[in-house]
């Protein structure tokens, strides 16, 4: 204990060195817009930015990736929020109540909820980090095929409970989800299925930001206008002084879900497989079981914004870990970094805390700074980004329109992925005039390729015996826990019309 | 005065004529780097760092951006590649899955042998590991008995059927005249963690991949495939050395997608050939097992892809089709 307070000490002067610290505030206001562009995920931003860390030493080089990763983590919510497009996979789930609460004249609100939540769940991440990172990168090691399956299994219990009342309409979504991320290449043999009209396009199969992107943007956009006619009102917020502290009061609201999105978050992100999608949409799903009011979850409720967005700054800290003990990068953002650490001649595996401990202690300091810079930034930016809410319908609605097409073609560089998007848009529309909860399905074409990959490793390892998952501690844990999520709404609801009986 | 004016004007004729003069073919927009296989894997490492030299290095006007297709075996990038004919803005780090893959999904519609080649950048090797734990282990007879002991319960994990790894899990499988369960994962760092967690018995993962775990002491190697022992490896046995006739190697080469322009394909592999006698490069070789002695390109590469393609035809016939995806 002694040692690890010691090591941090060391890690956080090195983060106030001068140097380290721009270093620190501009990652996050390039990660800031980089997230909130739809298309341009951390990704592509840590990408491009990686030459500017060959200027600088190595600790204040991965600092600014870590601010610039943490950065696009935030921004991801604000165009989730205020044009309700996901400007990133891991804020998806934000979309869910952040939009809605943007349409009813609480954008500030939410955007203050999503600031705050990211702000504990990477700070909870951290501590995590920091006191337990070597034995958890053992637990980490006992995470099988069997453990995953269990683990996305939980994320499916999780998220019946989404849909409402209505649950054969979210299992049908559900299905629906897992149909789509089927198409393509068989993840085992690799022979092409569901290749439909024989056309080769399908190989690559649909991607999951064209169906946030399709269901969230465009089918938004058209549910808006029909049920407005085009006559939105408008909302646009003042904000004051007064606000901001009224703001601040209604943490209360949000914090049990802040927690719970912080802990699960950087637990799932510290799993090589996984990542913040998940997470993030895990943490929607629990703490909506969890609430005591959740049928107000989907139409604007803010610990539906602060679930999602704790979970997926508390996962991209975790993330961090199997990069740093076992060389395995639990992120596609991370991989990037983890290119970085190899060219400034580190090497990531079991030894990197002993054989670099200035570099690793650096970057566990400079993460709790940029936590701070971030919220800060965030904060002080919240009045900037609600003017977009103030522009006239007639020109947001083109704008959404194009940031859609522009998204989609520019992640995946293909007018084919746009048509479909486009398709689906209709498609999600449609499905939600008939009352089918469209979230479902986007956690499913998320989940579905990981939870196949794993089921069918542990079916091949265990020759086909399927008590495979129940004989695994860990694998047994999640697997009751599961079945305890999905009859967790049911017995609810027979208690429920038990008691209206006996009234 | 009259002199200022002179040396202005041709000033600004040489400036404007200058870039017409060099004028030779650059990027104009970020390079897709495919990777066809997962993070961590010995492919995605070489992929990383040699972005990263291209960065430090400056060699490139716009920046290399990695992405990782690990699908299907690689069909999923060979596919993504094929449907980019023409294009001088995707360049895809391969593996020895350009041969395999195709050969045994017929059905893909790819003929690597149509692609553009661009540099080899080393020939990667393998050596057989298990956990230290495995304290029975000690050499290649005790692993053989082991695993005749354990049957189809002994676990070989991999990249994925038709990968090459599996095509050197067959090779051995026809030569110890044992039969092994082979599981499929994403990549070969995904395949390394697995072996330190225990979740499967052996592994033939390349040295880069093990690296760390193996200088941390979680894992040993117990042979080499390869013709000589690696300066990395000294105390492993070649598995020639034991009487196994076993040597098999993975290259490492970049190709473009069908049809690049011809200027596009000098500027990448100059590129590639300035990485290639890097220092950084040549380091990463010695300290990875990885051997770097010639920069092959143009047709010396077209003519050895098609020498490696025939050459994994006839392997894949001899352990089976069957042996290598497992149905």
């Amino acid at each position: 204990m002694e040692t690890i307070l010691v090591s941090l000490g060391g890690g956080l002067l090195q983060a106030f060195e001068p140097l380290n610290l721009f270093m620190i505030f501009a990652g996050c206001l390039a990660g800031l817009f980089v997230g909130c562009m739809p298309g341009l995920g951390s990704v592509n931003g840590v990408a491009i930015l990686l030459p500017v860390t060959f200027l600088v030493p190595p600790t204040a080089a991965i600092i600014f990736l870590a601010a610039l990763y943490y950065g696009a983590m935030y921004g991801g919510a604000i165009s989730s929020i205020t044009l309700g497009i996901p400007g990133a996979s891991t804020a998806v789930a934000t979309v869910f109540d952040g939009r809605p609460m943007a349409q009813s004249g609480k954008a500030d609100k939410a955007l203050m909820a999503a600031a705050i939540a990211s702000f504990i769940g990477g700070t909870v991440s951290i501590v995590l980090f920091t006191l337990f990172a070597p034995p958890l990168a053992a637990f980490a090691l006992k995470f099988g095929p069997q453990e995953e399956f269990a683990l996305m299994l939980l994320a499916f219990a999780t998220f019946i409970g989404l849909g409402g009342d209505d649950i054969p309409k979210t299992i049908f979504s559900i299905l629906l989800g897992l149909v789509m991320a089927a198409i393509g290449f068989d993840i085992i043999s690799g022979q092409p299925r569901m290749i439909f009209f024989d056309m080769v396009e399908f190989q690559r199969g649909i991607g999951f930001l064209v169906l946030a992107i399709g269901i969230y943007g465009i089918g938004e956009m058209l549910w808006t206008l029909e049920s407005t006619k085009g006559k939105v009102q408008m909302h646009s917020v003042n904000i004051t002084w007064a606000r901001f502290k009224e703001n601040l009061r209604e943490i209360k609201d949000y914090i049990n879900s802040t927690w719970i999105g912080s802990v699960l978050g950087f637990f799932v992100g510290t799993l090589p497989a996984a990542g913040a999608t998940p997470a993030s949409l895990m943490s929607y799903g629990l703490s909506k079981t969890f609430s005591k009011d959740p049928e107000s979850f989907g139409k604007g409720n803010v610990a539906g914004v602060a679930a999602p967005e704790a979970a997926n700054n508390a996962a991209s800290t975790g993330s961090m870990l199997p990069m740093i003990t076992l060389g395995i990068p639990g992120s596609p953002t991370t991989a990037i970094l983890l290119g970085g650490m190899i060219i400034w001649g580190l090497r990531p595996g079991p030894l990197l805390f002993t054989e670099s401990p200035d570099f690793v202690w650096g970057l566990i300091g400079s993460m709790y700074v940029a936590n701070v810079a971030t919220v800060l930034l965030n904060l002080a930016l919240i009045p900037v980004f609600i003017r977009v809410l103030a522009m006239p319908f007639t020109l947001l609605t083109p704008i959404i329109f194009m940031l859609c097409v522009l998204g989609v073609f520019a992640t995946t560089d293909r007018m084919f992925d746009t048509w479909i998007m486009l398709i689906l848009g209709v498609g999600g529309y449609l499905l939600r005039k008939l009352n089918y909860p469209v979230a479902p399905a986007v956690l499913a074409i998320v989940l579905g390729p990981l939870a196949e990959r794993s089921l069918r490793q542990s079916l091949i390892s265990s020759q086909g015996d399927v008590t495979t998952f129940v004989t695994r501690p860990i694998s047994l844990t999640c697997v009751i826990l599961a079945v305890l999520l999905i009859s967790y709404p049911l017995i609810q609801r027979m208690m429920r019309r038990r008691a209206e009986a006996q009234t | 005065m009259r002199f200022v004016k002179t040396v202005t004007v041709s000033a600004l004729a040489l400036a404007i004529s200058a870039p017409a003069a060099f004028a030779e073919w650059q990027p104009r927009k970020p390079v897709e780097f495919i990777i066809m296989a997962g993070t961590g894997g010995g492919a995605d490492q070489i992929a990383r760092l040699l972005q990263g030299l291209i960065e430090k290095k400056d060699l490139s006007p716009r920046p290399f951006i990695p992405i990782n297709k690990p699908g299907g075996s690689g069909a999923e990038a060979l596919r993504y590649l094929q449907d980019k004919a023409g294009d001088d803005h995707t360049v895809m780090m391969t593996l020895n899955s350009f041969y395999t893959t195709p050969i045994i999904q017929e059905d893909l519609g790819v003929d690597v042998t149509e692609f553009t080649p661009i540099g080899l950048m080393a020939m990667d090797t393998f050596l057989l590991w298990v956990h230290t734990d495995r304290e029975d282990i000690t050499d290649l007879d005790s692993y053989v008995a082991a695993v005749k002991g354990a049957g189809l319960d002994w676990k070989v994990g991999g990249t994925g059927s038709g990968q090459e790894d599996s095509v050197l899990t067959a090779m051995m499988e026809a030569a110890f005249d044992y039969d092994v369960t082979y599981i499929p994962f994403p990549g070969g760092g995904t395949v390394a963690k697995n072996l330190i967690g225990n979740q499967i018995d052996s592994t033939v993962n390349n040295p880069a991949e093990q690296m760390e775990f193996y200088r941390a002491g979680s894992s040993k190697p117990l042979v080499q495939f390869t013709g000589e022992r690696m300066a990395a490896f000294p105390d492993t046995p070649t598995a020639k050395e034991l009487g196994v006739d076993i040597e098999y190697y993975m290259q490492r080469s970049v190709n473009g997608p069908p049809g690049m322009s011809e200027e596009a394909v000098v500027w990448y592999t100059n590129l590639f050939n300035e990485l290639f006698n890097s220092q950084e490069w040549q380091d990463f070789c010695t300290s990875d097992g990885l051997t770097c002695d010639n920069f092959l390109n143009g047709a010396d590469l077209a003519s050895f892809h098609a020498t490696q393609v025939e050459a994994h035809k006839k392997l894949i016939e001899q352990v089976g089709a069957e042996a290598i995806t497992g149905e």
